[in-house]
């Protein structure tokens, strides 16, 4: 299982930084959005994954019992997984704003930033 | 009562709470943000008063034991930076009363700047490297919005190279969490200090190391990694670019730091520290060359907060106890200085209608006290004496000499001549040279406005200007101060016990 997981991270990984160097805006969200998932599964895997009870400590006992399950790693991705999620909805509608204003979603025709600005303040 | 230093996560948020409730009432919604910022700052300088005199606070959220609990912890490098963040705050809330347009006022301009003053806030003072990520998404989000308010084109095409790797180095942040976590089964800072030289797997401790360098590299902006900063900092108004410019790249550094002195020591990973040495020395280079070839005011400044970053990040690779006290006082020399010189920016757009350097000139003739205002932080930044920009390049250089790193020390001397250079340029473009345009073309959006606003404009920029030049005459009890902060951080057996030994 863990082998499998590690691969599919792998793939996650690899997928989306092919994505992000694409020049086209779609993908760029695509890319992130893999690598989003990518981490997420890796903190999954590298907190060891174990068939075990609920890590809830037992009445009368002072501790909790083998085998359990780490909560740690879930409780942070659950964490990443909605900030992710969050950032996720802001970019895509970042990037569509962006493509209606500009008329492109080609990333390498976006170099206004690099002109002299014309007059004009704010 | 140590529950004292959740206050300056915890003031910001509340007012952006009470402003979404005066979303239509925009004079109450100013009120807010300008009480709430001095309410932080004098929280913040409470809270110092209790560190100084009583050393390193913590506090463990719901009662929870450290490792186990969520922590806080106020450090003299954290009470510095928190004292540091609150008076930006305070001048920028000045500036953008008097600067920004009402359209963005009523698109939640200030609950914004809230929610970004609770995030880097919370970067400062969290214990735990988990929280340390929440805090940035908290900052990075506020700032992607800020960044964009206004929706022009070349705000949105900013937008996108920020948010892209900003994202990208969140992405490896957490993945650089998980693999520490699953080595050594804990997130708190403290803890893992303690712990991390007796795990094993010292090679996949370098992995994490050189990630944790990458994601912390993207937001402080050095060197391979900086080209989003002069891409976006320019683009949306002085007020945002201002904080941003002073704070942002700061949270960046002093993440560098904490990490690299209290819990990736020299002895643990020597390696990150040739790395830092040598991406400090190109990052103080590429930036100061990028900075001289610039002829928007705005660009060229932007391209100076990476060349700066150099010096910080230098000091931080040297590590010897006056280096990082230098390099701390070189933060918050820059903080000050450089966003003093974004608010002026702010200031010369408005005189000038423009902030291409060929366009515009004539403003010594016009505004002689103004241009005395810009010679302040410019000079402080090239490193004159006696502002405080002296003594930071001053101890930086003498830090890299002691420990025999005299090119890179050479290259940093250098360097504060190549930015005095490019100072001079905009002092020659702008104030100094005829009006392009000929006379009587300064000035009309600048006179279009009142006179509280202008008064509003011009109080930050003198009250951060008195601050470069005070902490540069009385300069040696503040030099004190960050010697303390410095012994503090390279002995972290003080901050471990007081986190981790029953300190709630």
């Amino acid at each position: 299982m863990t082998v499998l997981l590690a691969l599919l991270v792998g793939v996650l990984y690899a997928g989306g930084i092919y994505l992000i160097l694409r020049r086209s805006m779609v993908k760029v969200i695509f890319g992130l959005i893999l690598l989003g998932h990518a981490a997420n599964l890796m903190i999954f895997t590298v907190g060891r994954l174990t068939k075990g009870a609920p890590a809830f400590v037992q009445e009368g006992a002072s501790g909790l019992a083998e085998p359990y399950a780490d909560p740690l790693p879930q409780a942070l991705i659950l964490t990443a997984i909605v900030i992710g999620f969050g950032v996720q909805a802001f970019t895509i509608v970042l990037f569509k704003r962006t493509y209606q204003t500009l008329g492109t979603e080609d990333l390498d025709e976006m170099t206004s930033t690099d002109r002299l600005p014309p007059g004009g303040s704010s | 009562m140590n529950g004292l230093i959740v206050f300056p996560v915890f003031l910001p948020f509340l007012a952006a709470v009470i402003m979404l409730l005066f979303r239509r009432n925009l004079p109450a919604q100013r009120a807010l943000h300008l009480l709430s910022t001095v309410l932080l700052f004098s929280v913040s300088l409470l809270i110092s008063g209790r560190v100084l005199a009583g050393g390193t606070l913590s506090l463990q959220v719901g009662g929870w034991q450290a490792p186990f609990g969520i922590t806080f912890a106020v450090d003299l490098l954290s009470a510095v930076m928190v004292v540091a963040t609150a008076f930006i705050a305070v001048t920028t809330a000045l500036f953008s009363l008097g600067s920004i347009d009402e359209q963005r006022e009523h698109y939640f301009f200030y609950p914004l700047m809230q929610l970004l003053l609770m995030g880097i806030n919370g970067a400062f003072l969290t214990g735990d490297i988990f929280n340390l990520y929440v805090w940035f998404e908290v900052m990075l989000i506020s700032s992607f919005v800020l960044l964009v308010l206004g929706g022009r084109p070349e705000q949105l095409e900013g937008a996108i190279k920020y948010v892209t790797l900003n994202l990208l180095s969140s992405a490896i942040f957490l993945a650089a969490v998980g693999i520490l976590y699953g080595m050594a089964g804990t997130l708190n800072m403290a803890d893992l200090a303690a712990k991390l030289p007796y795990i094993g797997h010292r090679d996949l401790l370098s992995v994490v190391a050189v990630l944790f360098l990458i994601t912390f590299g993207v937001k402080s902006a050095i060197f391979p990694l900086f080209f989003w900063l002069p891409a976006s900092y320019h683009t949306p108004p002085a007020a945002v670019s201002a904080i941003f410019a002073g704070l942002l790249t700061k949270v960046g550094v002093y993440a560098i730091m904490r990490f690299f002195t209290t819990i990736f020591t020299l002895e643990e990973t020597p390696f990150i520290h040739q790395i830092l040495l040598w991406a400090s020395a190109l990052t103080m280079v590429t930036g100061v060359l990028g900075a001289i070839a610039q002829y928007d005011v705005r660009k060229l400044l932007s391209f100076h907060i990476v060349s700066q970053i150099g010096y910080m990040i230098f000091a931080v690779a040297i590590q010897s106890p006056l280096a990082i006290a230098a390099g701390l006082f070189y933060i918050v020399h820059n903080i000050v200085a450089k966003t003093n010189l974004f608010y002026i920016s702010g200031i010369i757009g408005r005189l000038a209608g423009s902030w291409n350097l060929r366009e515009i000139g004539g403003l010594y003739a016009a505004y002689p006290l103004f241009s005395l205002l810009f010679l302040v932080p410019a000079l402080g930044l090239a490193g004159i004496p006696p502002l405080s920009g002296f003594w930071a390049k001053l101890l930086v250089i003498r830090a890299g000499v002691e420990t025999g790193q005299f090119l890179i020390s050479g290259l940093a001397l250098m360097v504060g001549m190549l930015t005095l250079f490019s100072m001079i340029k905009i002092w020659n473009e702008a104030f100094w040279k005829d009006d392009p345009r000929g006379n009587g073309h300064v000035g009309e959006a600048y006179y279009a406005l009142g006179y509280a606003k202008k008064v509003m404009m011009i109080l930050p920029v003198v009250l951060l200007g008195l601050v470069t030049v005070l902490s540069g005459l009385w300069f040696e009890p503040v030099f004190t101060l960050m010697e303390r902060a410095s012994s503090d951080l390279l002995s972290p057996e003080a901050y471990i016990r007081a986190v981790t030994g029953g300190g709630a």
